[in-house]
Order: structure tokens, then C-alpha cells, then sequence
């Protein structure tokens, strides 16, 4: 045995021994291995090095995927460098990141089977000006994300443009340190989600022609939840009046077309300076969780919601009634008189009957003419009381506001 | 070359070097039905460690070999060897490897971004079937092998080795001939897991085995797939997080319009045999490692769900 132990331990350290000290830059033109060629760069990459991939559509039947930190991908514009899925055969996305200190930037995916460019697990990573869209229009076909980092702490989305995903454009999910701007989601179910994340800046962007503009979810069952200090602000949410396509089952599908912004669940939500508007049935609705869980650590109530600054456009004119239960009881309760600022005023029982802790309490203030519609649960209860509230006033007072999310974005 | 490591006596035929031991899992991977030739080499002097339902602990310079091939022992064809896949325990950790076979079948070369093999073989009925075998790339690797960031071997757990292997010298449990090399201690008090191709075994052990091998490397806590809290391996009990009445979270078109992963009784209302059945790679779980359709595995997930 000694023969095999010693050549093996000589081969083993030539196998794994790195020789590059400085960062390299490496140019990939499409051909005909242009998966190949991608995925041994992205393998073979060293921290610092840059894979660039040339002007032109890469045709890739496999998912692209990359687990060297610090590495920076790059095209020439995400209209010039395509990284086209739809023949693709196998892997269930169409790039994949598990390492640090990645930058993508400049380039687009193009009809990914599944989702466009997945991120998990990463501590920095920057989407500069990428575009994911699938080509042939709103589907169920489509495959579910465009951009897609979860379980990440920080990360940049900047410039980019997601376009005809079946669940969210641009979803950030159980992630902390987040920041969306200046980028465009059009088209999709969810523009841009914010889901199970903690301390999130979405701002400067635009949602149109979606289901359901923005959304900030939390969901039960998750490795992370109980999301947190999320800022929307300056963004266009309008016109987000494509149907439904989710696949049945996702929670999305239960987003009525027509929706500017939805807070469910969540805790310490500032929505503010924001134009939504030509939404088919509500401009903002505050909800909790809806359906059944066993998830004892899970809190199904928005609380600490602030919403103020906001010009609101026309709403309400053409509510969806056929998905979900939100657009129906906001029908039937307004009489077909759809407001602005939607709150279904579900809270634990203790505070239906005590009331709500002060600083729980959501803050809605200097709306310009925006209307409101709230449930009030203990009307229902009580028969002789009214069971919405419609003055808007009521919600009045001072907004706390959330501090600024900063991290180092150059890493 | 995969020849360049000595861990053969004789490629082609897959002999092990002296030292170099064959082994075999109770339960083992769909992997397009390829069959596996397993071999560990461990250095000479050293010993295994072992906890309970986790995988053995191998001493630095370990190595764990598995060849893919279709052997095609029912139908008049040739057999072919695949992939040689080599996981090496490095000071670093473990490091993943792996080789594809030449046409002549006479050495393997390494690939770095893997490799498309179009091929066809007999089934274990007979029945010949073309498949576009991938063997994997490296990260692909990972994205099995790795919890919490760490690469880790899958198979060799002693709940899933408990059970007779040919060697040189004759038929034997495995656990005692590891003991036997002073590898491991006779008595492991480990528990054992069913191999859920044997029909003696109850459904739900064979399903909870099927899933453990076939699923739970990815579905665990700190697994890749623990995105979505849907966690399959053997030790969960939670009911929820193993999928029963569980919703999709990122599924997508993936759902199949259905609206949870396992519907008790209702197997075809449960997104999880929804998923096994598919050839979509936008759908199929697992989402790499197959090209084909585990029907034993999709007739066993279904009777386990319609019984539940």
C-alpha cells in the first residue's frame, strides 16, 4: 500500500494547488460549447477574476452555475450579451451563485425553465443592470423568479429590469440588507417581492402592467421570518393590470389583478412619496397571512405600518373578484366605492378587545386626497356598530421614521 | 487520468488495488438507474470515526470512489462505464472529483464542467431506454454534498449499510469487515433504514428511505434546498415541514396548479409525485441527476401518499 499512498498524496496536492496570484480576465465569445466554455470559466474563476462574456445570444441547454467568491460575470449590455434557456434540458435554473462578493452585471436570461438567476446563501452580492425576462409573455409557462437572492445579506439589485415571471420580476426572500432601485418590473405576477427579509430600501423603481406591483410578504414555515423594516418610497407603482397567471397553489396566485402595493404580515413598514395609480382594484392593501398554519412562532398580522406622501391615481374601477377573497369583501364593504388604502384590521383577539399597543399602531397621514377603507372586527362582532372605518383621519399622527439601509457596496 | 491514483487493479473491470475495498449502500440513489461500483480506500493505521445517523467520519487522505455505469445485465449489450466520481477527505476538507470514461473504456479524464453522454441501456426488465446522461459538474456536486457549506458524503451512513457485501475473500457484513480492518468498533448500536426496493419492509419505512436517499441530502436544515422549510430527510417528524399539508413557497409553474406538497390519500393532488414525474427541468425533482423517470420510486412515493 505504500506505493499508492505516496502518489496519491503527490497527485492530490497538484490537483488542488492554485498557481494565479493576480485577478484575470477572461473573454468568452458565443459558439458551439458555449456552455462548456462558461462553466469551466465560472469553476476555474479566482477571487478578483472577471468572466466576460461578448456582444451576441449564448445558447445554453444545461444551468450556468458559479461558487467562487469574488468573482465579478459581465456582459456588454443587457440587450447586447443574451444567455438564451429555451432549449434548455437540464438544472432547474438558468445561473446559479453560492459564493460571496459577486457582482453579475450587463447581461440578460433569457427563458429559463425554471428561474432566471437564483442566489442563495451569500454575504454580498450585486445585480448591476441585469435583465431576466421570458420572451413570449405573461404565462404560467414562465418559469417563477427573474431575480432571485434568498437567504443573503447584502444585496444590491441596481438598474435591472425583470419581465414575465410567473411569481415575482425581482424577489429578495429571508434575506437582510437589501437594496432595489432604479429598476423596472413589468409584466410579471409580483413586479418586485420583498419576502421574510429584514431591513430592505426598495426606491426609484417601476412596477407597471404586473398583477400586483409590490409586495412585501411573510410567510410561515420558513427558516426565516417575522420580516422587518422594509422602506418603499419613490417608486411608480401604476397600471398593474396584467391577469393573474400564477400557477395554482403559489401564494401569489391569490393576488388579485390591479394591486399597487401589499403589505402582509410584516412589522415596521414605511410606504411613502410613491405614485400608484390605474390600478384595476386597489392602490394599497394591508393584510394578514389567510391560510392555515401550524407554525407556532409565526405572527400572521401586518403591525407598525406607516403610509404617508404618497399621490395616489384613479383605483377601483374594474376590481378582480376572482382571485384571492380581498377584492370581494372590499367590494361588498364599500359598496362598489373602492378606496385607496385597503387594511382588513385583523388583529389578536386581546387587542380587538383592548386595543392595539401605540406603537404598533399603523399611521397613514398626508395622502392628498387618498380614501381608506379598514375592518373593523369588532363590528362584526358587535351587531349596532359599524363594521369598517371610512375616515382616513383617524389613522392620523407622527411617522417614526425608519433608518437607512447602508452596506459597503464596494466589495 | 483517473488511472494516474492506482485505485485499480484493473480499470475496465473495476478491480480494486490491494487496500482499495468495495461497499455498497442498503438504499441507494435513482441516478437514471445506473448501476454503482463503490470502493474506499482509508490509510493504512487509521480509523473511523462514528455518530449516530450521521455520516462516518473518514480520517484525512480517505478517498470514496463510485463508478457509473450501465453493467447491462439484461439485454445483449456491452457495459458501460460512465463516470468515476472521487471524493478526496483533504486537509481543506473534502474535494470533489470526477472522471469521464473514454469510448475504449480504458481510463477516465477529468472534467471540470461535466459532461453529456447520449446513450441508451437495459433495464432491469429488459427494456432498452435512451437517456441523456449528465455527469455533473463540479458545483453540481456541491449542491448535494454540501450542509451548512461544508462538503460531506451522502451514502455512507451505518443506518444505511448495515448489510452483506461480496469481497475477494468471500460474502460479508460490511460493518464487520470494516471492524475487521480496525476501521470501525463492532457494536454501533446504529438503527438501520430499509432498502425500499424490498417488498418484506413496510411502506413506510421503504418511502422514508426512498425519500432520506433520494431527496434528503438537499432537504435537510442547512441542505440547499432548505429554502422552503420542506426537509426530507430520515429523522424529520415534523408532519408539516415533510410536506403534508404543506404549501409550495417558490415552486412556481413547478406546483403543477396543485396546492400542497402531499395531499394524505390524494396522490395525485401532491405536488411532490407531480414533480418525481416529470422530465420538465423547470418541474423535476431531483432537479439534477436525472434525465429519466424513477417509475419504482413514483409507484412506491404513490402507494406511501394514497395510505397515508
Amino acid at each position: 500500500m505504500r506505493s499508492l499512498k505516496l502518489s496519491n498524496r503527490f497527485f492530490i496536492a497538484s490537483l488542488f494547488l492554485s498557481t494565479s496570484v493576480f485577478s484575470a480576465v477572461q473573454v468568452i465569445q458565443p459558439s458551439e460549447n458555449s456552455y462548456q466554455d462558461i462553466q469551466e470559466a465560472l469553476i476555474l474563476a479566482e477571487p478578483g477574476d472577471v468572466v466576460r462574456l461578448t456582444a451576441g445570444t449564448f445558447y445554453l441547454k444545461d444551468s450556468l452555475s458559479l461558487d467562487v467568491s469574488g468573482v465579478q460575470v459581465e456582459g456588454e449590455g443587457m440587450n447586447q450579451t443574451i444567455l438564451d434557456f429555451s432549449d434548455q434540458q437540464s438544472g432547474a435554473q438558468g445561473l446559479s451563485v453560492t459564493s460571496d462578493n459577486v457582482t453579475l452585471q450587463d447581461f440578460s436570461i433569457q427563458n429559463a425553465k425554471g428561474d432566471a438567476i437564483k442566489v442563495k446563501g451569500v454575504t454580498n452580492i450585486k445585480f448591476l443592470r441585469v435583465k431576466t425576462e421570458w420572451t413570449n409573455g405573461p404565462s404560467s409557462e414562465n418559469g417563477a423568479y427573474g431575480l432571485y437572492p434568498v437567504e443573503s445579506t447584502n444585496v444590491l439589485i441596481d438598474g435591472c429590469v425583470a419581465i414575465g415571471a410567473s411569481d415575482a420580476g425581482i424577489y429578495v426572500g429571508q434575506s437582510k440588507n437589501i437594496i432595489v432601485r432604479n429598476s423596472r418590473a413589468e409584466y410579471n405576477v409580483a413586479g418586485i417581492e420583498i419576502e421574510n427579509s429584514y431591513y430592505a430600501d426598495v426606491f426609484n423603481n417601476l412596477a407597471t402592467n404586473n398583477t400586483g406591483g409590490i409586495l412585501i410578504f411573510d410567510l410561515p414555515g420558513l427558516p426565516q421570518q417575522g420580516g422587518h423594516h422594509v422602506r418603499v418610497f419613490n417608486n411608480r407603482s401604476v397600471g398593474n393590470n396584467t391577469d393573474n397567471f400564477a400557477p395554482e397553489g403559489n401564494i401569489v396566485g391569490e393576488v388579485p389583478r390591479g394591486t399597487g402595493i401589499i403589505i402582509q404580515a410584516n412589522s415596521d413598514v414605511e410606504i411613502f412619496d410613491n405614485e400608484i395609480g390605474d390600478n384595476d382594484t386597489v392602490n394599497i392593501a394591508v393584510v394578514t397571512y389567510g391560510n392555515e398554519t401550524d407554525d407556532q412562532t409565526y405572527y400572521p398580522h401586518p403591525k407598525s405600518i406607516q403610509i404617508h406622501g404618497n399621490e395616489f391615481g384613479p383605483t377601483g374601477y374594474n376590481p378582480d373578484t376572482s382571485k384571492g377573497e380581498l377584492a370581494q369583501i372590499l367590494f361588498d364593504l364599500s359598496g362598489g366605492n373602492m378606496p385607496d388604502i385597503f387594511w382588513d384590521g385583523l388583529v389578536p383577539l386581546s387587542q380587538i378587545i383592548f386595543g392595539q399597543p401605540q406603537d404598533e399602531k399603523m399611521i397613514i397621514t398626508n395622502n392628498g386626497d387618498g380614501s381608506l377603507l379598514a375592518i373593523k372586527p369588532i363590528g362584526f362582532m358587535l351587531p349596532y356598530l359599524e363594521p369598517a372605518i371610512l375616515d382616513i383621519n383617524e389613522f392620523d399622527g407622527q411617522i417614526s421614521p425608519l433608518p437607512k439601509v447602508e452596506f459597503d457596496e464596494n466589495f | 487520468m483517473l488511472s494516474e491514483f492506482g485505485f485499480f487493479k484493473d480499470m475496465q473491470n473495476q478491480i480494486p488495488a490491494d487496500g482499495v475495498h468495495p461497499y455498497s449502500l442498503v438504499s441507494q440513489l435513482f441516478s437514471d438507474e445506473t448501476d454503482k461500483l463503490r470502493f474506499v480506500f482509508v490509510p493504512e493505521g487509521k480509523k473511523i470515526g462514528y455518530e449516530e445517523n450521521k455520516v462516518f467520519i473518514f480520517p484525512v487522505g480517505s478517498t470514496l470512489i463510485k463508478t457509473f455505469a450501465y453493467l447491462n445485465k439484461n439485454g445483449p449489450m456491452d457495459q458501460q462505464l460512465l463516470e468515476t466520481r472521487l471524493l478526496i477527505n483533504t486537509n481543506e476538507g473534502w474535494q470533489a472529483i470526477s472522471y469521464v470514461w473514454n469510448e475504449q473504456q480504458t481510463d477516465a479524464r477529468r472534467t471540470i464542467a461535466g459532461a453529456t453522454i447520449p446513450t441508451s441501456f437495459y433495464n432491469s426488465e429488459g427494456k432498452q431506454i435512451d437517456v441523456r446522461y449528465r455527469a455533473p459538474n463540479q458545483n453540481q456536486c456541491k449542491e448535494c454534498h454540501q450542509v451548512n457549506k461544508t462538503m460531506t458524503p451522502i451514502g455512507p451512513k451505518a443506518r444505511n449499510m448495515n448489510k452483506n457485501v461480496e469481497y475477494q475473500s468471500g460474502g460479508m457484513n460490511q460493518l464487520l469487515y470494516w471492524a475487521a480492518l480496525g476501521w470501525i468498533d463492532q457494536n454501533l448500536q446504529s438503527t438501520s433504514m430499509s432498502n425500499y426496493l424490498d417488498l418484506d419492509a413496510t411502506l413506510e419505512d421503504r418511502a422514508r428511505a426512498y425519500l432520506d436517499i433520494n431527496c434528503g441530502h438537499c432537504h435537510i436544515p442547512g441542505g440547499s434546498a432548505d429554502t422552503t422549510g420542506l426537509y426530507l430527510n430520515f429523522t424529520e417528524k415534523d408532519r408539516e415541514q415533510l410536506g403534508i399539508y404543506k404549501k409550495p413557497v417558490a415552486a412556481g409553474r413547478a406546483s403543477g396548479n396543485l396546492k400542497y406538497s402531499i395531499v394524505p390519500g390524494h396522490s395525485n393532488e401532491s405536488i411532490m409525485l407531480y414533480r418525481m414525474r416529470s422530465l420538465d427541468p423547470g418541474i423535476m425533482m431531483p432537479e439534477s441527476g436525472r434525465a429519466l423517470a424513477d417509475d419504482a420510486g413514483i409507484e412506491l412515493i404513490k402507494n406511501w401518499i394514497d395510505k397515508l
